[in-house]
């Protein structure tokens, strides 16, 4: 029995050949609190690890641009006690919160949240409403996506054989704007959302929104970005009738279905529900920048 | 085994007890805050190899074949067992069906029903192996619903079955037993009813959810002997059942307990004991067997799930007249869910005459449930508190106050045959009513809810012995297991009696070649059984002492009195002596007369019933359902709470159990018969930023048949907790749930439904 | 025989060598080839915290590290938490104020709770929970583990003030 090997290469051209040249079925080790699950309950049987943990370019939080680059296997701890990350995103440092206990976060990484890929994902909403890209490396070369391309359903993304996500881009933050996450669980820890809400918004000077995404997790097969509930947002000032249209189009735009977790409508009710209290959280952050 | 309780039990009301209602540390604490404690999986022998166990993937199947050739080829396997290395026994029996939960026989019962085992020499080649095992399997049709069980045209699981209490019932059916239990004339009494309540209940399988998965060490001698390590609530029960289905000599085989690491009732029956041990004869090499926590979910016994029709009458004074029960109990692929205790207990707390109560157990194809505590009584008392409270409500009576107009008091005969000695409902339902809780107003926003509950306790066969040793200091062996502290308390109970500090004291728990038959561990009876045998053993050493006082002072026996640590003369006539000490006497005649020891058997008696009455503050989230404990507070009466923090402690387990039972937790299964959610993700149980913290106010009314008064404690704090928060609830959002788990979507529907229906509130 | 990889770690302060397969978890390798077994395995899927120990100082389950990853690595278990004699104020209080019923779940709780002291020594009992919300206890329902952190929090703040 060959059994399964592990490699913890040190630059990124070598882990792209590890991963290009693979044989049998592959995954890359970042926070491993997905795959080392997975591999214990026996739903992946991995030929081969690649840790690419000794890759400096992937446990990086820098600045870049008025923006922040995070590298795609920084642990969720040294995120969410980044100062200054919190200051400007406190609505993706809610989603990190939430990936798991702080065993999980001691090791889990937004990387492998993203590309694990199930749709309840906690990081992924905030993400993707604040227009995050993620630089992508492999063996044809660099490319920087939107978040909302990588994943195509449970468990799939659109990274090739040989593609690692090496690094998420968040762009710099007009004045007035501010994000929020906030997800339905039976339990105040440990479960994954039944429903989960990310929205990003930029204010005027005069309160009236200007720019806004509205994400949704844990409804469809992937973290949907909902025009609808978007428009409903921009050019108001988040009044009553704003945030009702707001928690329709959320609602409407749920394909959900019904498991263990949560039955249909439920979660088309509940994302509506949310919505409207995250986008209250976030404008109320917005307010005080 | 006669029945026998200490003569005279000793207790007094006015004793001055220098231990007995202290806190000390635990002895066995200091092993488990450094990590030393050996649980289950903490044993590690020479050559000892890893076995798995290959479990079917099919609720219900007949099993064919089994191919194991490519499996005991692969090197580094050291043995594989089937059906076949299992003795015969004849299906139907208890043995017949304890073997066939062992390792499946003829058919394959639940999804994770064992099917085969390895031994091997690393957990990777186990795990290869058994993937190398081929079963023939021929499925067959399923059913997981009880109700679903019982009708015609279902899936029957074991032909031989004949409804128990059913005259004249000729046909194979999946209803194991009808009981019928009743007391007066409930027509009467309904007719003489102003009030009258009937509701329907369901209940879901949960589990008993000990962090510690079971897990098992057995060697086998060339000659027979068996020596088995594992964690469980019951050795001796173990050791017999071994005894009957390996057919092997109970002298022969030792069963040594480890630390467990929970067990509240499921760990009373094994797993993969058996199956460890004909590994270990086969490999003849020790093997390790323990259970990942997917099998634990999968393959190990749940707690019962119900339905229920509950009626009771209410005359408009607060009288109950009358009360009527109708209940089907899950007890998963084979019999064994206890559930006679239902009917037993659920209105036992109450001064009614008039009960009936009609209860089926039916099998389906899951796992075999296990006991937990209070088997099958929480599930119906969740039912019968709501109706109590309903009636409360519509004649305008205080919810505390109508349980007191009903509570049974001594000289009540309960409907199992029992005339209650002195209890302490009374007393417990008064501190409530007294307590900072009830009588602080309800927070706005939020809903109150309170109930009441009862356990029988229990006594049971028990063993033990207290040795004093040559400097005075003492051993105990004791034969029940440490669920949750009952060694120092029991150890506190010596020292009282022998006028030493509990520091001088020292307990283990027997293997089973160092005592005689020890009844499980269960019941709430342990701290109550074993310290009676401890008591009677420190006595009958005591006696002893005496007689060698005597000896040394060249008195008569009758002139020596043992007081506060000394033997002492009786009086001065018998002469002046200086008082000795018990390690004086020990120092002096253990040379040459021997040892100084107690020992006793007991079938214990007298165990006094408990109460509790549960207050529970609930907000609820109305726009998704989502209910949050906000101040619970545990009332409960311990007839004398040996150690303070330990009683807490119970208390405050059991009432967080039961809010994981009322909020979230339940068995998920699929079309295709397994189990969803097999893991602490989605089966989920309180975490620590769930609940808040557990106000308890222990009761003291005395058992006088123990020499402390205790009464146990470990079951009725989870017997009234999902009623006092359904009734929380109810108070909170105007309906009263009747169906467990209360979970998010579950209560968002009900309220969403009465505002469709523009029910107003109170719809109960 | 599968592929066998040789690691050297650092565990309480004393250095071990050892070989093991990859899907080895450190968990397994802790207390099958260590014999450290005070870290116990309650789910094997980081739902539950009874494997939680320290590496390079952070918090995290065992379970699901990889025992080849700890090459090199500083990991702190239950058996390192008592210097000596001396139990950690943790320890002495737990069995005080009797937070432990059973057990299983205290070595996981501890080396959790002392991580929080560490970092907040005067946490609120809202802090407290969440920062254990990781680690299950079927036994004692967290009230009187939430107070023993409570009161060691409060002595290790006298201590060194």
């Amino acid at each position: 029995m060959e059994g399964v090997r592990y490699a913890a290469p040190e630059t990124l051209q070598a882990a792209v050949a590890l991963l290009a040249g693979a044989t049998g079925v592959a995954r890359i080790l970042a926070g491993g609190t997905d795959v080392i699950v997975q591999m214990e309950t026996d739903l992946i049987e991995p030929a081969l690890l690649v840790d690419i943990k000794k890759i400096k370019e992937t446990r990086q939080i820098a600045s870049e641009n008025g923006g922040f680059r995070i590298g795609a296997a920084v642990p969720a701890m040294a995120i969410v006690t980044h100062a200054a990350f919190c200051k400007a995103w406190p609505g993706v440092v809610d989603g990190v919160k939430l990936i798991g206990s702080i065993q999980i976060k001691g090791r889990a990484s937004i990387g492998g949240n993203l590309c694990n890929a199930s749709p309840a994902a906690d990081s992924v909403p905030a993400l993707i409403a604040a227009g995050a890209t993620a630089r992508i490396i492999g063996p044809n070369g660099v490319r920087d996506v939107p978040v909302e391309t990588i994943p195509l359903g449970p468990g799939k993304t659109s990274l090739a054989k040989g593609e690692i996500v090496v690094s998420f881009l968040l762009p710099p933050r007009p004045a007035h704007s501010s994000d929020a996450y906030q997800r339905f669980t039976p339990r105040t820890e440990m479960d994954i959302a039944v429903v989960g809400v990310g929205i990003s918004l930029t204010l005027d000077d005069r309160g009236t929104c200007t720019a806004a995404r509205v994400a949704l997790g844990a409804v469809a097969p992937t973290v949907l970005l909902v025009k609808d509930a978007a428009d409903a947002l921009i050019g108001t000032r988040l009044d009553e009738a704003a945030l009702d249209h707001l928690a329709n189009a959320a609602s409407a735009a749920c394909q959900p279905i019904d498991d263990k977790r949560g039955t249909k409508e439920f979660r088309v009710k509940i994302a509506g529900v949310l919505a409207k209290r995250t986008a209250q959280q976030a404008l109320d952050r917005a307010r005080k920048n | 085994m006669t029945a026998t309780i200490l003569e005279k039990s000793g207790f007094n009301r006015d004793r001055k007890l220098k231990i007995v209602g202290t806190s000390p540390v635990k002895h066995d604490g200091i092993d488990k805050v450094t990590g030393r404690a050996k649980f289950g999986a903490d044993l590690f022998l020479p050559g000892m190899l890893v076995g798995k166990i290959l479990r079917s993937p099919h609720p219900h199947a007949i099993i064919r074949s089994i191919d194991t050739s490519a499996a005991e080829r692969l090197p580094g396997v050291k043995a594989v067992v089937t059906r076949d290395d299992f003795p015969e026994i004849k299906a139907g029996t208890p043995g017949g069906d304890m073997t066939r939960n062992a390792m499946a026989r003829e058919k394959a019962l639940y999804d994770g029903h064992p099917v085969a085992a390895v031994a091997a020499t690393s957990e990777s080649i186990a795990k290869e192996a058994i993937k190398l095992i081929k079963v023939d399997y021929q499925v067959l049709p399923h059913v997981i619903d009880p109700v679903e069980a019982m009708k015609p045209g279902a899936p029957i699981l074991h032909p031989h079955v004949r409804t128990k209490g059913i005259k004249g019932e000729d046909q194979p059916s999946n209803v194991i037993e009808r009981l019928d239990l009743a007391m007066g004339d409930v027509e009467k009494g309904f007719a003489e009813a102003d009030v009258i309540v009937e509701r329907e209940y369901d209940t879901k399988p949960i589990h008993q959810g000990y962090i510690e998965p079971q897990s098992c060490v057995a060697t086998a001698a060339e000659d027979g002997q068996i020596e088995l390590w594992c964690c469980t609530q019951a050795p001796w029960v173990y050791r017999d059942r071994l005894m009957e289905i390996l057919k092997i000599d109970q002298a022969k085989i030792r069963v040594t307990q480890s630390e467990m690491g929970g067990g509240f009732g499921g760990k009373t029956g094994f797993y993969g004991e058996p199956v460890a041990i004909l590994l270990a004869r086969k490999a003849k090499r020790p093997v390790k067997i323990t259970l990942t926590r997917n099998e634990v979910f999968r393959a190990t016994g749940p707690v019962s799930g119900t339905r229920s029709r509950i009626k009771m009458g209410v005359k408009k004074d607060g009288t109950i007249t009358a009360a009527e029960a109708e209940l089907i109990f899950q007890t998963g692929a084979f019999t064994g869910s206890m559930f006679s205790n239902a009917p037993q207990a659920m209105f036992t707390r109450y001064n009614l005459k008039n009960v009936k109560t009609v209860s089926h157990e039916v099998v389906s194809n899951r796992p075999k449930v296990n006991a937990f505590r209070a088997p099958c009584v929480p599930q119906v008392v969740f039912g019968v508190e709501g109706v109590v409270d309903e009636l409360a409500r519509k004649i305008g009576m205080d919810p505390i106050d109508l349980r007191l107009k009903n509570a049974a008091t001594e000289g009540y005969k309960t409907i199992y045959g029992e005339t209650f000695g002195p209890i302490g409902f009374v007393e417990t339902l008064q501190a409530a009513k007294q307590c900072d809780h009830y009588k602080s107003p309800v927070p706005k926003g939020q809903g109150r809810g309170v109930a009441a509950g009862f356990w029988f306790n229990r006594g049971g066969e028990t063993t033990g012995t207290l040795n004093i040793a040559t400097d005075g200091s003492v051993t105990l062996i004791l034969g029940t297991s440490d669920v949750a502290g009952s060694r120092i308390s029991i150890s506190m109970m010596a020292a009282e009696e022998l006028g030493i500090t509990v520091d001088k004291v020292r307990a283990i728990m027997a293997d089973t070649h160092s005592l005689g038959f020890n009844r499980v561990t269960a019941g709430s009876r342990t701290t109550f059984s074993t310290g009676m045998v401890i008591v009677d053993s420190a006595r009958k050493a005591i006696t002893e002492l005496c007689k060698r006082a005597a000896q040394i002072w060249g008195v008569p026996e009758e002139g020596v009195t043992f007081e506060d640590g000394f033997c002492r003369p009786a009086s001065s006539n018998v002469g002046t002596f200086e008082p000795l000490s018990i390690a004086q006497i020990a120092a002096k005649t253990t040379p040459t007369q021997g040892a100084i020891a107690g020992h006793s058997e007991m079938n214990v008696t007298g165990a006094g019933p408990g109460f509790g009455l549960h207050i529970v503050d609930v907000a609820v989230d109305k726009e998704t359902g989502r209910v949050d404990v906000k101040r619970y507070t545990v009332v409960e009466d311990a007839g004398k709470a040996i150690h303070p923090l330990q009683v807490e402690g119970q208390y405050q387990g059991g009432a967080v159990q039961g809010i994981g039972w009322a909020l979230n937790e339940e068995y998920y299964y699929g079309e295709d018969g397994r189990m969803q959610n097999a893991s602490f993700l989605d089966y989920r149980m309180p975490v620590a930023s769930d609940v808040p913290m557990i106000g308890t106010e222990i009761v003291e009314v005395p058992n006088p048949r123990h020499p402390y008064g205790l009464r146990g404690v470990g079951e009725v704090p989870v017997v009234p907790t999902m009623a006092a928060i359904a009734n929380a609830i109810g108070a909170a959002i105007g309906i009263r749930p009747q169906s467990l788990p209360m979970s998010p979507p579950k209560l968002l529907k009900l309220m969403d439904d009465a505002r469709a229906k523009n029910d107003g509130y109170r719809s109960c | 025989m599968s592929k066998k990889y040789h690691v050297t770690t650092t565990v309480n302060g004393d250095e071990y060598e050892f070989l093991c397969e990859a899907q080895q978890t450190l968990l397994d390798i802790l207390r099958d080839e260590l014999m450290l077994s005070g870290t116990k395995e309650g789910c094997g899927t980081g739902d539950c915290g009874a494997c939680t120990v320290m590496i390079d100082g952070t918090m995290v389950c065992s379970c699901l590290v990889l025992a080849v990853e700890t090459e090199g690595s500083r990991i702190e278990t239950i058996e390192g938490m008592a210097k000596g004699e001396n139990l950690h104020p943790l320890q002495r209080i737990f069995l005080e104020l009797n937070g432990l019923q059973c057990g299983i779940c205290t070595p996981g709780i501890l080396i959790a709770a002392k991580a929080l002291l560490e970092r907040n020594p005067d946490p609120t009992e809202t802090e407290i929970r969440y920062w254990l919300a990781g680690n299950l206890c079927r036994c004692t329902g967290y009230d009187k583990i939430i107070r023993s952190v409570q009161a060691a929090a409060k002595e290790m703040r006298g201590a060194r003030s």
